[in-house]
């Protein structure tokens, strides 16, 4: 039986903290544990929850700015921007039906996990990019004070966005300040059928040469396109380019994608609604909420390298995958073993990137580290860092990296 | 200037093999690779913070990697401190090296290694300059965002020590949204490898801490930035306004309608007279405030951005608004802009404050400026970002008044105190350096200081990368 602490205020996270550090008894971290498949398994009797941390702080819509506690539902924090026309322009992704968890996503828990959906790729950036400073309990329970609650500052270290990413291994995040920003009045997606997994991603790059401002590239393959828009979407694959603003630039500057396009395959348009619903499946990896646990990978890569990647892929193992970030991101999913040596060496020759596991049944889950594996001396930097905000090693340990467990 | 700063007590011991170290870095390091004269030391002797001057032991200019590590392992073998160095133009003092230190100098270094247009990405040696970036991207319709107006001469080195923000980071972000990866030689001369073309970590993101780390962390020797496609347009318009209030309460409401223009820059009265004079750019001399709002796009785009912003100024009392006609004059209202800092040095010393305020607090944080420097007896003019919130005051005295130049320097600290009491901070993107390490205790608390001081020890636990800069000398730790 693992014991589940929920503290109501940062002193009491601290308290708890303070305690781990002198008995070195390590803690799992989680804000509302909707990711809790995800890393490394962490083996440790006491979980410490955020959740209860719960409450916007301070937003100010005309500075482009929300403090939060960390455990604040994400639906909560939406629901407000919304009133105000904002929105989180990285649109971080529901993890929930891929991995199979249920639960309350946090705002905290977006952050550590760093979770960033298909902007990522274009002018937003990810999460970390957002967030402009945080409030967190270190490992030996001090509660820690980074960054501000302005755009631009450069005083000190940066230690928010070292936390971003960090999933729970180096604080216990309490309140995150970010930037919202105002959500796009309209949106639009162009597709393109039937283009070969090579020349879609040819397609995306070019199409992100254009001064367009497209903000989303992703291909869609045969064996993918029917998990979208409840099978809504013709030909045969799906190269989906997306744009938005206001609705009178949006509408001028699909013509002018559409006229670039028009000599690379049939096209097709879709407006506002199927536009916002397709790129929140595309977010979410609609195809791969199976409710399975076969072996899910998500392949961070150069965004040309991505489809040489997965042809080299397809010729060792049973492999199904679709490409988001104009290829820069891969959701690549195995039928059997998830062949983590194979993967991780195709991608060292193709441009060097980072393979995740995302998903996979627990007796695979011991044997294959999450996380790739990073060049000696990159890891005993990180170790050193983690030894200076966590010196004990008592947060989430061997999550993020599997020497860690073996010691 | 009077010299309140205090920099780090000289190891004795490093100064008295002055000699043997240089002798040693010269067998290292090829031919004139290694300057070290007394004469040639003196570009050296100081940075873009003109206030303070201290002659280093000797400056390295390498031009390879691996060189930088070479000079890196025998430093930190030796004990002697090392002071990474761009282009010099820090308006903070943070390249600035002292007796006991080798400056190591980056400017050699300074070739384009890969363009990449499919994945958007350059990589480049940490010497060039960042408008060289754009410039050789520019024909073929891209640009790397990150503008600071020191942009002809700064390197990217420098840019990512200090996380360098520029007129159109409010749509861009600044030099940490735009960079990919770095290669950075570790103070005991390990060179690793952050980042690249692809966008996610494997694990810790160290590429946020390296941006902004003011040459502490390790010596950075290449980068790969973001390129991104041009806009079809730009205009910049110019407003004038009859008060900073009504100018900043116009900020506020565009930014509250949801308009993001790519640039907001503000100038009071004493900036836009200093500027107009040197630059002829048509600025409105009877306005208190001006604001150059930039929109990019279509044709179209921009007509209905514009028609918006114009409208929510008006609803401010605007004065003046010209809307420029052709590329021309768009250049010359940018020209009045950049040169803002070396117009006002024309007419005066200066010291150019840079701290960043919440949007809602600019009108009072501006008020209450010309209170603190009228107290003092000395003139400010304000240019800046208004956008983000990033202020720009700069005092202008006499450096060679001893007595002038210690009230610049007090009224400074105090409207610097002023930005962090409004919750802003100290920096928004020229960096802590020497000029501000004594005020972090404004801003930070003992314990937020110490993890600081302490993450940056698990990078260089004897502190010989930049060590007198950034963090109060005392109290130090690991
Ligand atoms: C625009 C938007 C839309 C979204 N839509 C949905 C949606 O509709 N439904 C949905 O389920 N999700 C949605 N998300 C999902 C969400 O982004 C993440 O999956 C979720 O926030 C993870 O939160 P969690 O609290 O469940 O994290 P957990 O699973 O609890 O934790 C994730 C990781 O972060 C660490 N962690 C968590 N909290 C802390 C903390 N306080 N301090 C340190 N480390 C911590 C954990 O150790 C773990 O490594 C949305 C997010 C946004 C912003
Ligand atoms: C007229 C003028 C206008 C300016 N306008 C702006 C502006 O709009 N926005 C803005 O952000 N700044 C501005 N600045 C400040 C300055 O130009 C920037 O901070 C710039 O990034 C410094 O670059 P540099 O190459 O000159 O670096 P330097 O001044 O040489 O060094 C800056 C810092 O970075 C470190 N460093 C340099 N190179 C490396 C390296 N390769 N590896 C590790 N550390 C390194 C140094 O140790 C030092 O701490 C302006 C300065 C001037 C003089």
């Amino acid at each position: 039986m693992t014991e589940l602490l929920t503290p109501e205020t940062e002193a009491e996270a601290a308290a708890i903290i303070a305690r781990h550090h002198d008995s070195g008894a390590p803690l799992r971290l989680c804000g509302g544990d909707t990711r809790s498949g995800f890393g490394n398994p962490v083996e440790a009797e006491v979980t410490l929850s955020s959740r209860a941390l719960s409450g916007i702080v301070a937003y100010e819509p005309s500075e482009m700015v929300m403090t939060a506690k960390a455990g604040t539902p994400v639906a909560e924090i939406e629901a407000a921007l919304a009133e105000n026309g904002q929105f989180l322009a990285f649109e971080p992704m529901d993890h929930r039906g891929m991995i199979g968890t249920e639960g309350t996503p946090t705002i905290g828990g977006v952050f550590a996990a760093n979770v960033s959906g298909p902007r990522r790729f274009a002018l937003a950036g990810a999460a970390r990019d957002h967030l402009l400073g945080a409030r967190f309990v270190n490992g030996r329970g001090e509660a820690i004070r980074a960054g501000g609650r302005v755009m631009k500052n450069v005083t000190g270290l940066d230690l928010s966005r070292l936390i971003a990413g960090s999933h729970g291994t180096l604080g216990f995040l309490t309140e995150v300040t970010f930037k919202v920003l105002p959500a796009p009045k309209s949106a639009a997606t162009l597709i393109v059928t039937d283009l070969t997994e090579e020349d879609a991603v040819k397609l995306m790059a070019a199409a992100m040469a254009l001064p367009l401002e497209v903000s989303g590239a992703s291909h869609l393959p045969y064996s993918v396109r029917s998990a979208f828009l409840n099978d809504g979407i013709n030909g045969d694959s799906a190269t989906c380019l997306r744009l938005e603003g206001l609705p009178e630039s949006v509408s001028a500057r699909l013509d002018k994608l559409a006229a670039y396009a028009e000599p690379f395959g049939p096209l097709t348009r879709l407006g506002d609604a199927d536009t916002r619903e397709l790129w929140r499946e595309i977010r979410d990896v609609a195809p791969y909420q199976d409710r399975s646990l076969r072996p899910l990978w998500r392949v961070s890569v150069t965004p040309s390298e991505a489809a040489a990647l997965v042809g080299a892929m397809r010729l060792e193992a049973a492999v199904d995958a679709f490409y988001d970030w104009q290829g820069g991101l891969v959701w690549m999913r195995m039928d059997g073993a998830p062949e983590a040596d194979i993967l991780r060496a195709l991608l060292k020759k193709h441009g060097g990137g980072h393979a995740t596991l995302m998903r996979v049944d627990p007796a695979a889950r011991k044997l294959t580290p999450a996380f790739e594996p990073q060049p000696a001396a990159v890891a005993a930097l990180d170790a050193r860092i983690r030894a200076k905000l966590d010196p004990r090693g008592i947060f989430n340990p061997g999550k993020m990296a599997q020497q860690e467990m073996a010691a | 200037m009077t010299g309140t700063i205090a920099f780090r007590e000289p190891d004795a011991g490093i100064l008295a093999r002055r000699e043997t170290i240089i002798e040693e870095l010269q067998a290292l390091l090829p031919e004139d690779a290694l300057v070290h004269e007394a004469r040639e030391l003196v570009p050296f002797e100081t940075d873009a913070f003109l206030a303070y001057h201290r002659v280093p032991l000797a400056v390295c200019l390498p031009e390879t990697t691996e060189d930088v590590a070479k000079v890196l392992r025998y430093c930190h073998e030796n004990g002697i401190p090392v002071v990474p160095r761009g282009a010099g133009t820090s308006l903070a003092g943070g390249a600035i090296g002292q007796e006991d230190a080798i400056i190591l100098g980056l400017s050699r270094m300074n070739r384009i290694l890969d363009i990449d247009l499919p994945n958007r990405a350059a990589v480049v040696q940490a010497g060039v300059t960042n408008i060289a970036i754009s410039e050789a991207v520019a024909p073929e319709g891209f640009f790397y965002a990150p503008d600071p107006s020191s942009q002809l001469a700064c390197t990217i080195g420098g840019n990512i020590g200090m996380n360098s923000g520029g007129a159109h980071c409010l749509k861009y972000g600044v030099t940490t949204n735009n960079l990919l990866g770095v290669k950075l030689v570790l103070v005991d001369g390990t060179i690793i490898d952050l980042g690249g073309k692809m966008l996610d970590s494997g694990s810790l993101d160290l590429l946020a801490l390296v941006c902004g780390s003011e040459g502490q962390l390790g010596i950075i020797t290449e980068a790969t930035v973001r390129l991104l496609a041009k806009p079809e347009g730009a205009r910049p318009v110019l407003f004038g306004f009859p008060s900073s209030e009504s100018a900043g309460a116009c900020v506020t409401d565009i930014i509250a309608a949801g308009i993001i223009p790519v640039a907001i820059e503000f100038m009071d009265k004493p900036a836009i007279e200093i500027c107009e004079a040197f630059a002829h750019a048509g600025y409105p001399l009877d306005a208190a405030a001006l604001l150059i709002i930039e929109v990019e796009g279509s044709e179209e785009e921009m007509e209905a951005m514009l028609g918006r912003i114009v409208t929510i100024a008006e609803s401010h009392g605007v004065m003046a608004v010209r809307r420029c006609q052709s590329a021309t004059e768009a250049a010359l209202i940018w020209k009045g802009r950049k040169s803002a800092f070396g117009a006002t040095g024309r007419i005066a010393d200066y010291i150019c404050m840079d701290g960043t305020v919440p949007l809602s607090q600019l009108s009072y944080v501006l008020r209450k400026t010309s209170e603190i420097t009228d107290r003092y007896g000395l003139r400010v003019a304000n240019v800046f970002h208004a956008g983000d919130g990033n202020m720009h005051p700069l005092i202008l005295y006499n450096i060679n008044d001893p007595e002038d130049a210690a009230r610049a320097e007090e009224a400074g600290a105090e409207i610097l105190k002023l930005c962090v009491e409004a919750g802003g901070c100290l920096t928004g993107e020229h960096g802590v350096g020497i000029e501000k390490r004594d005020l972090m205790r404004h801003q930070y608390g003992e314990a937020d200081l110490r993890q600081q001081m302490a993450v940056r020890a698990a990078f260089d636990p004897a502190w010989s990368l930049n060590p007198s800069k950034v963090f109060p000398l005392e109290g130090r730790n690991d």
